[in-house]
């Protein structure tokens, strides 16, 4: 890797201030991915800004409806804190499905959503649960925020600060793991939420979506039948050598089916 | 022999010092004032190169010199070229071209070396090498082993004119179809033998030290001797014991690392050029483009069966595909390796053989963990599941038809190899009766229930193990009674430190504790040295040290009956300790005494130090065999695999330690079940290795595999002292036939008859895909 500065602001704008200030400044959080791509030299900013002193994005809390979790929260503590696990079990259930568990006690919440790795499985649980992002500057919601493969909404200052979760009567998060990386080759999140059912997919597409038809299809009638007959068109997905688009497409109703059996 | 004995389950003495960061690797290695290397790599596939500008980078921060192979080639350094020679049946010799150890006017597959930067610290010539502006002229470039064999396919070596190095055939085609035209069945496979790439966990690293005219290199081999007879003499045209090749503690061998690499070349040759230690620390994406990868087959086959399913001929066409050159061993693994043992566990006399090792724009492939063994046993597993889908015969039954019986042993393969001994029915049965296969068709139905469809499948396999005929051990006893191993053998995983001092306490009565194993170092070990690969170290290193032991218990004979003042006919020796009458004296003492010469009877030389040198008739093997039983769960939905239940049963001969043959067993399966279920190694048309890195190239991981029972059926070898046979292989060649053959099985309501390896979901998906809409139509 080559060198670059490094530095640990006390505050979110102090750390916004530095990427202002820094052309080619880079932020950090977890650095699940930012290490690698250093270390292979595939990226060499000229400041590393990392975010792990800043206190207050960090943790867990209930605000009235809503769950808020921290940008700086690894997906361990997500996976293993107990107001997730008793207020949005699915969401600590898909945290404890990234990675590994040296990822899992290094990578973020906040890092993987502003990464936007479309594989992630962060994305599909944000916009499925119609999360809101919090950041320096404004509130983004989930359904906004993800633009496109590697692309956020936010803007080159803009730091998430925290994602506020709505707390839905029930969801269940289903992957099918990559069989060399463990990212999503599909992962589909269904929640039942007070503003209805949502479901959102990642891994399939390029980055993560709703499925509108199968949202009104359950709406209606909240059982895996009723969605068994619809598709996403695979000819929006992405295929690769370990995934076809037609197996994905195939893939993403089959684990919809199994998320909304797992409501018993 | 208590607790240290031979077959004893003893705890790996190296693991703590291994496991607590005590362990001495290449990459550990530093000397005051070396620079490190970087290599400028192809990222074409297949170009001339036009010009290479060393300008920049030699002018980057840092650096301290750039050379490139015409740099190598005016100093008179050599090129490296295959060890293997084959003829067709018309007496053509095999293409063998020449490798340059920095390529000079053309690269041929991506990763190939085209320069080498030398800089103060790693990430200046890291740097370094991104300035070094290579001008290419790209051709069009061979990816894949099919084509490559194809008519219509570039050629990547011109003044040959054909990707085929060689049309080998065992014999003339017409001989065996006279048999073939008999058979009342014939049936045909097409399979793939998916090209793997190894992946010791560590990645390769080399330093190498130019001191008093002599040259230090250190790295992670499986021996070192050859290396250091291939540098001396290719590279630095030096007398060989002017180059010394230390490889201490190793991360993983598996065949591929134990060949001279072009990289020890460059670096041994940088450091003489500069006068200073050289050190290159390579990454997992060198490892990927520059280890030698694995297997890469395409099979063809026929075989013919008669009225009783009794096999009457076979016939098997290989396309071998061998990279950008033959590497040392390369053409030889279909051909010696496995070929001569197709037809594996099985009595058949009528046997064709074709094999054509192609050339292509993709790393060389050599030795991988069974070399051609897997390959070979793989695909007459499935030919025998085919030829139990034609007859109607259960899949053990058309084996029980086949294998060659105990009275059969010794057993003469048509293609010359002598069977000494094995259980192959036996096998089987301990196999099925572990995995209760009589009861399979019941856990069919309970998985049914629950939407899944499960499998069961079995494969048999033989695999001639010992490598090279030659080994030479030594063993030094201390005038403290305690011993020291010097072994031509090298451990880098197999637990030698172990099952050699278990040796030492069994053959000579030194507690296991007071056994030291020195390895590695081409200055000390034996001169014979040859290193561990191909299951071959219980034979060579066990029966070698044994041999030395002998020797020390004779010349101590003659010592003890010169201190106990009786006739050396009268000593006997037992546990330790040299008897006579009631007189008797311990090893130890005699050791003690072996180093004073007043204690020495006439004509007996000072020290207690013995070793031999072991030479075996290069045609002679030993046969580990096995049967493998595997059961699955197919998701159909899904396509995803989940495996439930493993049984090995493995006849590795005498077991020198449990412990440890279990282990082999197990990293065994576990690479042959990658193989089979998730590594997936993809080149594209333009010949860019689309699977180099761990996001892409999927190696086994704990949760692809089940519990793993392995067992023994233990008969031992007759054609050594020891009675050992090899054991490293055994899981590589037992599993993928296995695995195979249980989603099959889960799948034969599909009419599903084979899937390609790796099964990943997607493929196994697209499999009942096709398969229902074959049904369909």
């Amino acid at each position: 890797m080559e060198n670059f500065a490094y530095h640990t602001p006390a505050s979110v704008a102090d750390a916004a201030k530095l990427l202002e200030t820094h052309e080619d400044a880079k932020l950090m959080s977890g650095g699940m991915t930012l290490l690698p791509t250093l270390k292979q030299r595939l990226a060499a900013p000229s400041d590393l800004i990392d975010l792990a002193k800043v206190p207050d994005i960090k943790g867990v809390c209930r605000d009235g409806d809503e769950l808020v979790i921290g940008a700086m929260t690894t997906h361990a503590e997500v996976h293993e804190n107990a107001l997730v696990r008793e207020l949005i079990p699915g969401l600590a259930s898909l945290a404890g499905q990234i990675g590994d568990p040296a990822v899992r006690h290094r990578g973020t919440i906040g890092g993987s959503c502003a990464n936007a790795d479309p594989a992630a499985d962060y994305p599909a649980g944000t916009v499925g649960l119609g999360a809101t992002f919090v950041t320096n500057k404004r509130k983004i919601a989930a359904d906004d925020f993800f633009v496109g493969l590697f692309e956020t909404a936010l803007e080159p200052s803009e730091i998430i600060v925290g994602v506020r979760f709505p707390i839905p009567v029930w969801s269940h998060y289903q992957k099918l793991r990559h069989p060399a990386s463990g990212y999503a080759v599909v992962g589909v999140f269904v929640a039942q939420t007070k503003a209805g059912v949502r479901v959102a997919v990642t891994g399939a597409g390029p980055s993560a979506f709703r499925v509108s038809e199968m949202e009104a299809a359950l709406s209606k009638d909240f059982s895996a039948k009723a969605i068994e007959n619809i598709k996403v068109d695979a000819a929006d997905l992405n295929n690769d050598i370990h995934a076809s688009a037609d197996y994905r497409a195939h893939v993403v109703t089959v684990l919809a089916k199994r998320a909304v059996a797992a409501r018993g | 022999m208590g607790q240290y004995g031979i077959g004893q389950p003893v705890r790996r003495k190296e693991d703590v010092r291994l496991l607590t960061g005590k362990g001495s690797y290449t990459d550990d290695v530093n000397f005051d004032g070396q620079v490190w290397a970087a290599f400028v790599r192809s990222p074409q596939a297949h170009a001339k190169i036009l010009s290479i500008d060393t300008s920049a980078a030699k002018a980057a921060p840092g650096v301290v010199a750039v050379f490139t192979g015409s740099d190598m080639k005016a100093d008179g350094v050599g090129t490296l070229i295959t060890d293997v020679e084959f003829k067709d049946l018309a007496g053509k010799d095999m293409f063998r071209p020449k490798r340059d150890f920095m390529t000079i006017d053309r690269v041929r597959f991506v990763g190939e070396m085209v320069a080498v930067v030398l800089a103060e610290t790693q990430a200046q010539a890291k740097a370094g090498a991104e300035l070094v502006m290579v001008d290419y002229d790209a051709l069009p470039a061979v990816g894949s082993t099919a084509f490559a064999a194809a008519s219509n396919s570039p050629v990547i070596w011109e003044e040959h004119g054909s990707n085929v190095g060689v049309h080998w055939e065992n014999r003339p085609e017409a001989e065996i179809e006279a048999h073939m035209a008999k058979a009342k069945t014939r049936v045909v496979v097409d399979i793939v033998n998916n090209r793997v790439v190894p992946n010791p966990m560590e990645p390769r690293c080399a330093v190498a030290k130019w001191d008093n005219d002599e040259l230090t290199i250190y790295a992670p081999t499986q021996g070192g001797r050859r290396i250091q007879q291939g540098l001396a003499k290719i590279v630095m045209n030096l007398p060989a014991d002017k180059v010394r090749v230390i490889s201490a503690d190793v991360g993983g061998g598996f065949g591929i690392r134990g060949k001279l690499y072009p990289e020890l070349g460059v670096v041994s040759w940088a450091t003489r050029k500069i006068g200073r230690p050289v050190k290159w620390r390579g990454d997992r994406s060198e490892t990927f483009v520059s280890d030698y990868h694995g297997r890469d087959q395409i099979n063809h086959a026929e075989l013919g069966l008669d009225a009783n399913g009794r096999v009457v001929a076979l016939k098997v066409w290989t396309i071998v595909n061998c990279g950008a050159y033959f590497a040392e061993n390369g053409p030889r693994l279909p051909i010696n390796g496995g070929g001569r043992i197709i037809p594996g566990v099985y009595d058949i006399e009528n046997f064709y053989f074709s094999v054509k090792p192609v050339l292509s724009n993709t790393v060389p492939t050599d030795t991988y963990r069974g070399a051609g063994r897997p390959e070979a046993n793989f695909l007459m597993e499935r030919l025998m599941d085919a030829a139990a889908d034609a007859t109607g015969l259960a899949r053990d039954e058309i084996r029980r038809r086949n294998v060659i019986r105990q009275d059969q042993m010794p057993y003469r393969t048509q293609m010359g190899m002598l069977i000494d001994s094995g259980d192959f029915i036996g096998n089987m049965d301990m196999a099925m009766k572990a995995a209760d296969w009589a009861g399979f068709e019941a856990r069919r139905a309970e998985s049914a229930k629950r939407g899944k469809l499960r499998g069961i499948g079995l494969s048999n396999f033989v695999e001639p193990s010992g490598g090279r005929p030659t080994e030479e051990m030594r063993i030094q006893v201390t005038p403290e009674g305690k011993a020291v191993v010097y072994a031509g053998t090298h451990s880098h995983g197999q637990g030698h430190e172990t099952v050699w001092a278990q040796l030492i306490q069994t053959f000579l009565g030194i507690p296991f504790e007071n056994v030291s194993l020195i390895q590695g170092d081409t200055k000390i070990m034996p001169k014979e040295a040859a290193g561990t690969f191909g299951s071959r170290s219980s034979w060579m290193g066990g029966v070698g040290l044994q041999r030395s032991a002998k020797r020390i218990v004779e010349k101590g004979t003659k010592i003890a009956a010169n201190l106990m003042q009786a006739e050396p006919e009268k000593v006997s020796f037992d546990a330790g300790v040299f008897s006579a009458g009631t007189s008797s004296v311990t090893l130890a003492e005699v050791a003690k005494a072996s180093y004073e010469l007043k204690n020495l009877p006439d004509g007996v030389e000072p020290g207690l130090d013995e070793s031999y040198f072991l030479k075996r008739d290069p045609e002679e093997f030993n046969y580990p065999n096995g049967t493998h039983v595997i059961e699955v769960e197919v998701d159909p939905d899904l396509g995803k695999i989940e495996m439930l239940n493993y049984i090995a049963v493995d006849d590795c001969g005498k077991v020198l330690n449990p412990f440890i043959v279990h282990g082999q067993v197990y990293g065994g399966v576990a690479q042959g079940i990658g193989q089979a279920m998730t590594e997936m190694t993809v080149y594209d048309d333009e010949g860019q290795l689309v699977t180099g890195s761990f996001m892409d190239y999927g190696m086994p991981r704990a949760h692809h595999l089940s519990m793993i029972d392995a067992l023994f059926n233990e008969v031992p070898c007759k054609t050594n002292d020891l009675g050992v046979k090899g054991a490293g292989e055994a899981g590589a060649c037992g599993a993928p036939g296995a695995f195979v053959s249980a989603v099959c099985d889960a799948l034969k309501g599909f009419g599903i008859r084979h899937i390609d390896m790796p099964l990943t979901p997607d493929r196994v998906w697209t499999a009942i895909q096709k398969a229902k809409a074959a049904k369909a139509a």
